[in-house]
């Protein structure tokens, strides 16, 4: 064991500094989410099965085109931060820089390819 | 971590002897269905992306969704996303500094997961 305080070894490992903010973003989000959900369940649940056309149908009229569009925006949003915080729970060092940059990076991947869809078949 | 002490007594929690409480599954299940909803969203935006690209392409990727196996995955997603929702709701409660005694920690761990499987029928039975 090294000889070394316990201040020393805790210096430069400390707060992120946005902490209270991805808290109040997780909160913010989940109300939003929480209110999504149930109609997101229901227009992409009763879409699902249907033929080409129906599904097109669907996805072209405002109110199931702009719940999809948020629930893949703020969903993918609060997957992102709850994500991250799971990694900063269990990984350490390299391992953990990684998997939060490669998060955070597929987050917005799938977002642009779920809005580019959505907008193409909308529009 | 920095040095922590290498020691051969057993740490705490024994694993082999630990008794799971409901307050600490829902809490840990929390943290695996709201990770494996990315595989769902994948799926769901696979699926729109397929719409997008032109029939025979949904037709391919639609057929993959609405098989079996398919229906299996988005009835566990729909268990998730609702067990999910729920824990969330409980979240947000907790953060309000209510329901933390234990019977009511308890009572509403158990609500999670019941009430997620009754949203589940209920919503293949809606949808």
């Amino acid at each position: 064991m090294r000889y070394i305080t316990d201040r020393k070894r805790a210096e430069g490992r400390g707060a992120s500094g946005t902490g209270t903010y991805d808290h109040w973003y997780m909160q913010v989000s989940a109300v939003g989410l929480a209110v999504l959900t149930p109609f997101f369940v229901y227009i992409f649940g009763s879409a699902l099965g249907g033929t080409y056309e129906e599904v097109i149908a669907t996805f072209s009229r405002p109110i199931p085109a702009i719940i999809t569009g948020l629930m893949l925006v703020f969903g993918l949003q609060h997957f992102r931060k709850g994500a991250q915080m799971m990694i900063e729970d269990y990984l350490r060092g390299f391992a953990k820089k990684f998997w939060i940059v490669t998060v955070i990076l597929f987050s917005y991947g799938v977002m642009a390819a779920g809005l580019f869809s959505l907008a193409k078949i909308a529009l | 971590m920095a040095d922590p002490k290498q020691s051969a007594r057993p740490l705490s929690p024994h694993l082999t002897v630990y008794r799971w409480q409901i307050t600490a599954i829902s809490s840990i299940l929390t943290r695996i269905t709201g990770n494996a909803l990315l595989a769902s969203f994948v799926l769901g935006v696979w699926w729109l992306f397929a719409a997008a690209s032109g029939p025979e392409y949904f037709d391919f990727v639609n057929g993959i969704l609405t098989c079996w196996v398919g229906d299996i995955i988005m009835t566990l997603s729909v268990l998730g996303i609702w067990y999910h929702f729920l824990a969330g709701l409980r979240h947000l409660y907790y953060d309000a500094g209510k329901g933390l005694d234990i019977p009511t920690a308890e009572k509403l761990g158990w609500a999670c997961v019941i009430g997620s499987v009754v949203l589940t029928i209920l919503t293949i039975v809606i949808v």
